[in-house]
């Protein structure tokens, strides 16, 4: 049998990504926050961020956010090469302040939402998303 | 001094609830006392509902010997907590006499001479009159089935689940919950249920595409017992698609989704439920973080993890009974329920002590039939265990039965180091016995049995490791998937478990040179049940019973090639 290298490494349990060790937090996404928040202090609470603790495919993670009153919510994937996943903005009119999307994980890492509230200050919340090869379940 | 019994009473007193366990009453008879199925099944019927629990039967519709894990870690809150406690410590715990019946059914020491004693466990059909027994106590028995049931056995695999299928419908349970039964593969899985005479049950199964709870499953259902409205919510195992090939199923998505749980149960209370059971696929420390985070569950019975408690355990208000695998066990759960609340309740982990309960001939006769059309291939004998060996599986690193899939892996495939996946399912053989073809497969049948051969590196090797340990031991149990470690042949390793993810795993050492994995090398590996479609090679139980022949008699060696550390 010959087997790609791609096909190598999904065989050994079953590869969901390619990149399997938590990821440190890239500088960017802090600097990402920074940006969103001009520096401003970030509280906790009135933000749900609603992810899957271990990624059925890290290629597509539902997650969802929901912060009643917010104007608007940054998605981070903190270890992705690229953090930024997107900026949900809210008008006054607005039915409600929740959005859900499928983002991509390189690997397990935190995924951040921080909201900015209708009165300027900001909340943040954060969900430790595992991607893994997986394959041993009893 | 409290015995373990007051203890039990006088927490849940606090909670003015007020519990007793059955499990005494056959757990202190001597060694050499003749057990009776009356012993078994003594039961004060009490208050006004019964629930009768089985789970992770894999298709063991026959009488085996099961030996319970020697070592089975906890970590982080669950370290030395139950089910994290084995042998003279179980014992210790619940006033077990070694060489007891109680002792031989839930620890491990002895297994072969207490196995020649007691004899095997399990059979449908001796579980079968136990649940008649208790439904003649209480005829409207909640009859529950936590999953794990239409896979696992040569026949099984053959009738795609249907020898299970026909069987468990006789035995009538109300609701059951899934994990291995997706394996069949989802149009299998959809036509099993067109006709399931009972409820389907989960509320963590989503449809992939729209992420909104499955149409194909109802999250709970209430069923009017005792003067009182029980709603029995389903749990499906939460890691299906990563667990096992996703490809197989793949309209379905999974998550623990406790907030959803949470939604159920206070839904199904607006209904009227005066008691709230959740029947789990979740694993044992799982369903304990689920209790302390979900308010408003009275009884979570658990599966997946294989563990049998003898009592059960309590966090808040919740109590958990966990029952077995591969039909060793019945829980019965009789509860107190008025007022809306739960009172109290009575409980016992039956043994199914295969000779001394008395089977129900009908379904004898019902299991024989599934059997028929192939009784020569099961019965077929490919070897012989020594007088000195003992096969078994569980527990979190390399069982004999493991060491003996390895060795047929290394060899078959000649390869240089084989890997086998830490699955809790799978009977014991004891000493002398002769190992057919049905034996191989109760320790290796499913859908994707392709044994694969292939290059890796030392460093995926490592990350491999690495990856499986942390579904075993990260600390928080919501990251956990609740198989035990991937077992290694050829190659040795030491393991820390109290270390995060990466740091875990040292000194890998390839056995048959002695020489230390080098990450940039590469190493030929074969291993089975990849998750990944297309997966090639021939299926294990061929690689396994190839093997066996050749070596005639099996004999087993003590496996030193694993160091743990942090336990």
């Amino acid at each position: 049998m010959n087997f790609s290298r791609r096909e190598t490494l999904a065989l050994g349990l079953g590869a969901a990504a390619m990149g399997f060790m938590p990821f440190r937090v890239n500088a960017a996404a802090e600097d990402a926050i920074a940006a969103f928040t001009g520096g401003a202090e970030v509280g906790s609470g009135g933000l749900t961020l609603t992810a899957p603790e271990i990624a059925e495919n890290g290629n597509t993670v539902p997650i969802a956010v929901d912060a009643p009153g917010a104007a608007a919510i940054l998605l981070l994937a903190t270890g992705n090469p690229t953090p930024g996943v997107a900026e949900f903005k809210f008008g006054e009119l607005a039915g409600s302040q929740a959005a859900s999307t499928r983002i991509r994980l390189a690997g397990t890492q935190d995924v951040v939402a921080v909201a900015k509230m209708a009165d300027g200050s900001f909340v943040q919340a954060s969900s430790t998303v595992k991607v893994t090869i997986g394959g041993c379940g009893g | 001094m409290i015995s373990r019994r007051d203890f039990l009473q006088v927490s849940m007193a606090a909670s003015a609830i007020v519990g007793a366990s059955g499990f005494g009453n056959w757990g202190r008879l001597a060694a050499q006392q003749a057990l009776t199925q009356d012993q078994l099944l003594e039961f004060d019927t009490f208050g006004n509902v019964t629930l009768i629990h089985v789970t992770d039967i894999h298709a063991q519709l026959k009488p085996i010997y099961f030996r319970e894990p020697e070592i089975n870690l906890g970590v982080g809150d669950a370290r030395g907590q139950i089910p994290h406690i084995t042998g003279a410590e179980f014992r210790k715990l619940y006033g077990i006499e070694d060489g007891s019946p109680s002792a031989y059914a839930l620890t491990y020491n002895d297994f072969a001479a207490l196995g020649k004693e007691y004899g095997q466990v399990g059979g449908l059909d001796r579980v079968s009159t136990v649940i008649n027994a208790i439904r003649a106590a209480r005829p409207d028995a909640l009859l529950l089935d936590g999953g794990d049931t239409w896979h696992g056995s040569y026949t099984c695999y053959h009738t795609q689940g249907q020898d299970m299928v026909n069987v468990m419908n006789k035995l009538a349970p109300d609701a059951m919950t899934f994990h291995w039964e997706f394996t069949l593969g989802s149009d299998r899985v959809h036509e099993i249920l067109a006709d399931l005479p009972f409820a389907a049950l989960g509320q963590n199964i989503f449809d992939q595409e729209w992420d909104e709870p499955s149409e194909n499953f109802e999250s709970y259902k209430l069923f009017e017992r005792g003067g009182t409205l029980v709603a029995v919510i389903g749990q499906a195992f939460p890691y299906m698609p990563i667990a096992n090939p996703g490809w197989m199923f793949p309209e379905y998505s999974f998550g623990i989704r406790d907030e959803r749980m949470q939604e159920m149960v206070d839904e199904a209370r607006g209904e009227g439920a005066e008691l709230v059971v959740v029947l789990s696929h979740n694993g044992f420390d799982v369903d304990k973080k689920m209790a302390s985070r979900v308010s408003g569950i009275d009884v979570i019975l658990s599966g997946h993890t294989h563990d049998a408690v003898p009592e059960p355990v309590l966090v808040g208000e919740t109590i958990i009974i966990a029952s077995g695998s591969n039909g060793k066990f019945v829980s019965r759960v009789d509860l107190d329920v008025r007022d809306g609340k739960m009172m109290g309740f009575k409980h016992k982990l039956i043994p199914i002590f295969s000779d001394v309960i008395e089977p129900d001939a009908e379904m004898t006769a019902l299991i024989d039939e599934q059997r028929a059309p192939y009784l020569d291939q099961l019965t077929e004998v490919i070897g012989q265990l020594d007088m000195e060996a003992v096969l078994y599986r569980r527990g979190n690193f390399n069982g004999s039965w493991d060491d003996l899939i390895c060795d047929a892996l290394l060899s078959e495939r000649e390869a240089d180091i084989a890997m086998s996946p830490g699955v809790r399912w799978g009977p014991s053989l004891l000493p002398g016995q002769e190992i057919t073809r049905e034996d191989i497969w109760n320790v290796t049948s499913m859908t994707y049995p392709n044994a694969y051969r292939t290059e890796m590196t030392g460093e995926f090797i490592h990350v491999i490791l690495e990856d499986v340990a942390d579904n075993l031991f990260n600390p928080d149990p919501y990251y956990q998937q609740g198989g035990d470690m991937v077992r290694i042949g050829g190659m040795g390793y030491d393991i820390d478990v109290t270390k995060p993810q990466g740091s875990r795993i040292t000194n890998l050492t390839l056995l048959k040179t002695g020489e230390a994995i080098d990450p940039a090398k590469t190493y030929m590996v074969a291993g089975w049940a990849s998750v990944n479609e297309g997966t090639e090679g021939p299926p294990i139980w061929d690689v396994v019973e190839s093997h066996i022949r050749k070596l005639g008699t099996v004999s087993t060696r003590p496996n030193n090639s694993v160091t743990v550390t942090g336990a």
